[in-house]
């Protein structure tokens, strides 16, 4: 066997932000452990063989082209969809034999918005904070922490920063333990990527983002973890995720916005 | 007609082959030997083929259901191609009893469709059924496919006697409705033979729909080979084997 | 970390309220969805003819019929809502316990229907003449009865179907032909109800009602969590 396992320590960032890292429980479980871990679509695997720990309170860059695998990945460790091999588990629990107790730690913030279109922005969170079971009281400075307006308008209306930005209020209000951002830079203009970077930076516990604009994403992280055609190629500390990336991909194109 | 890779006959065959045998038995004694109807004459000897074909249908249809629990159960690709088998076996025959039942209906009542229970009941299940057939059609996932269509049969199936009793009563509470029920014993025989030459080919034919079926399916939910594994690549500085945590 | 019965009790609550929340705020489409209700009641006098006998006789035949017809259309239309910006993946992260989400959907969806059938019901009495004989309470247990049993399979189906190509025409071509023990006992309780019943025959079609729902809300509900992990 050939397998590539990754740890990922909660260690200090040598490239270290502004936070503080969330120093790790000692003895507790790792917030992420895959063991074994595949996923396929039909005949083709989306991702293979991927074994990686993530201790709590660490943060994790997963880098990859378009198709690498790294969003699967990440519907795969946040249970939304099942591995075809392998096991994941949370925190200690495994997410196949007790998916309620990963799913209370954890929240995935993905391509899709995740939110009903014909609510406002307001409304949503406060369906949402019902169903965490987690009173809210004042949705207007949620909404004002992510830099929104109240507006009576439905979510249909809009624009892709907008909705951006409400995500991470969501995110905000369940602040889980473990926090899974998908590509979360995307269709974002510099202003938004900045507030975005700030938030992110801010979110307390264990966060593990996919990218693939390494350079500014890294410079969120502690450790980072190559995918490629969904395998696990490289891991190694953020500060050379950059490297990495563009000696697997030849081109300069890791620093995308940053 | 033989499979060439084991070559010979198989059990499908020999079902096939049995239950031909026993209708043509069962045929010849039912339209040459046997007494004809009292009320309906010769056309009543439809009932030698029309009856065995209801009969054979509800099991179909059963087996059906039964093959859909275990695929939903075990997810396994040989119930996921029964359930398909038995669902186009059982349409089949569904489509073949409604088509006895109206060629029946012409001379005895003069119209080619009575809103009598069973046949309104299989009707409706024809209908179920082809819905069932329809959606493992339109879903290209294999697992979605066996998973949601089985569901679909599950309940298709369930809904089936309550089907026939709101027809039934829907009829009744309007009209009464007399069905010729009284069967002489000279009828059962070849009844009897008929039922179990329709039920027999009815097993040989899902058995060769299964096989044809099965193997196609058990390619598209088989865990297919895992890709070879990637080398870890390896930055300039970096010591050999740590990176990637060994992977030598 | 299973989710206790109060827990799921009262997430059924807040999905039937945040359903009708969505549903209030898009409150045009359900204006929408009674008119069109009401033209399909024009349609089938119009069909049938100005004869006011076969009018009045077949008033409940049309009052179910437009029901019927308009269902899919508002069941398609509260699954779409969980599926077309991935709400639905923020339920289940929530996390919320699939049989709290069927029957949560599957109660707003009945309350939606039996709003429609509210709705639809004056003119059906004042278009066909058809003048209600026995007690409207009666009445009204057979519209709960009936829309409760579109809505169990129907919301089941419209999950089932959601994500699939063509959902507008396989939603009503699995679920109508499994509606029909629902639709034979609306129908005749309520034409029983409107032409007056000596035989006392209602309680007996509103009991096959009360069969059929509790089949279908039981197995519906014990089979949605497949249908939303596939």
């Amino acid at each position: 066997m050939n397998d590539v396992p990754v740890a990922v320590a909660a260690m200090p960032s040598a490239e270290g932000t502004a936070v503080a890292r969330a120093a790790a429980v000692v003895g507790g479980p790792p917030a992420v452990r895959c063991t074994g871990l595949a996923r396929r679509f039909g005949r083709r695997w989306a991702f293979s063989r991927v074994d990686l720990e993530v201790a709590a309170g660490a943060r994790l860059l997963i880098m990859g082209a378009n198709g690498s695998g790294k969003t699967t990945l990440l519907k795969v460790i946040s249970t939304l969809i099942p591995p075809s091999l392998g096991a994941v588990q949370i925190f200690g629990h495994d997410a196949g034999a007790d998916p309620a107790a990963a799913r209370a730690r954890l929240h995935l913030l993905s391509h899709s918005a995740g939110l009903y279109e014909d609510l406002s922005g307001a409304d949503n969170l406060l369906v949402l904070s019902r169903l965490l079971g987690r009173p809210l009281v004042d949705p207007v400075a949620l909404l004002a922490r992510v830099g929104l307006a109240p507006r009576p308008e439905p979510v249909r209306t809009y624009s892709a920063g907008m909705r951006k930005r409400l995500q991470l209020a969501a995110l905000l209000l369940k602040d889980p333990p473990l926090t899974l951002l998908d590509e979360p830079f995307a269709a974002l203009d510099p202003a938004g990527c900045g507030a975005v970077e700030a938030l992110i930076s801010g979110l307390s516990g264990t966060v593990i983002v996919a990218s693939h604009q390494v350079g500014r994403a890294a410079r969120l992280c502690d450790h980072a973890l190559l995918m490629h055609e969904g395998a696990a190629r490289w891991q190694g500390p953020a500060a050379r995720a950059v490297e990495a990336y563009t000696a697997l991909h030849g081109i300069d194109n890791a620093d995308g916005g940053g | 007609m033989a499979t060439t890779q084991s070559g010979g006959l198989r059990w499908e065959h020999g079902l096939l082959a049995l239950g031909l045998a026993l209708l043509a038995v069962g045929h010849v004694q039912g339209l040459f030997f046997a007494p004809a109807e009292a009320m309906m004459g010769d056309v009543g000897r439809i009932l030698y083929v029309h009856v065995p074909t209801a009969w054979a249908d509800m099991l179909v249809y059963t087996a059906c259901f039964g093959f859909a629990v275990a695929a939903l159960w075990t997810g396994k690709a040989t119930y996921d191609a029964a359930v398909e088998a038995s669902a186009e076996v059982g349409v089949l025959y569904n489509a073949l009893l409604l088509f006895q039942g109206s060629v029946w209906a012409r001379p005895t009542w003069g119209v080619f469709w009575t809103w009598d229970p069973r046949l309104t009941t299989s009707a409706v299940v024809l209908v179920l059924f082809l819905g069932v057939l329809v959606l493992r059609r339109v879903i290209p996932e294999p697992e979605r496919r066996l998973n949601l269509s089985a569901i679909a049969a599950v309940l298709a199936y369930v809904g089936v006697p309550i089907v026939y009793f709101s027809v039934k009563w829907w009829r009744t509470l309007h009209q009464p409705f007399s069905s010729p029920q009284t069967v002489d014993g000279s009828f059962i025989t070849p009844l009897r033979l008929a039922a179990f030459g329709m039920i027999f080919l009815g097993a040989g034919l899902i058995g060769l729909r299964w096989r044809a079926l099965r193997r196609g399916l058990e390619r598209d939910l088989a865990t297919p080979d895992l890709p070879a594994a990637a080398p870890a690549l390896r930055l300039p500085g970096e010591a050999g084997g740590s990176a990637a945590g060994g992977a030598l | 970390m299973a989710l206790s019965p109060t827990v799921i009790l009262r997430q059924i609550g807040q999905i039937l309220s945040k359903d009708l929340l969505i549903e209030w705020r898009a409150r045009s489409r359900g204006f929408a969805l009674a008119c069109f209700a009401l033209t399909l009641l024009l349609l089938f006098s119009f069909a049938v003819g100005a004869d006011a006998t076969t009018l009045r006789t077949h008033a409940g035949a049309y009052l179910w019929m437009s029901i019927f017809l308009s269902s899919t259309l508002l069941l398609a239309q509260s699954m779409a809502h969980e599926v077309e910006a991935g709400a639905l993946d923020t339920l289940v992260l929530a996390p919320i316990s699939p049989a709290a989400l069927f029957f949560g959907k599957a109660l707003a969806n009945a309350g939606q229907l039996v709003l429609l059938a509210a709705v639809a019901l004056p003119p059906v009495i004042a278009l066909f003449d058809a003048p209600l004989r026995e007690s409207p309470l009666r009445l009204a247990a057979v519209v709960v009865a009936g829309c409760l049993g579109v809505a169990a399979p129907g919301t089941l189906y419209a999950a089932l179907t959601a994500r699939l190509q063509s959902r507008q025409l396989l939603l009503p071509l699995l679920l109508f032909p499994l509606l029909v023990p629902c639709l034979l006992a609306s129908v005749k309780a309520t034409s029983l109800l409107m032409s007056g019943d000596p035989m006392h025959q209602v309680n007996a079609w509103l009991g096959l009602l009360l069969a059929f729902d509790l089949l279908y809300w039981s197995i519906c509900g014990l089979l949605f969590g497949r249908v939303i992990e596939s």
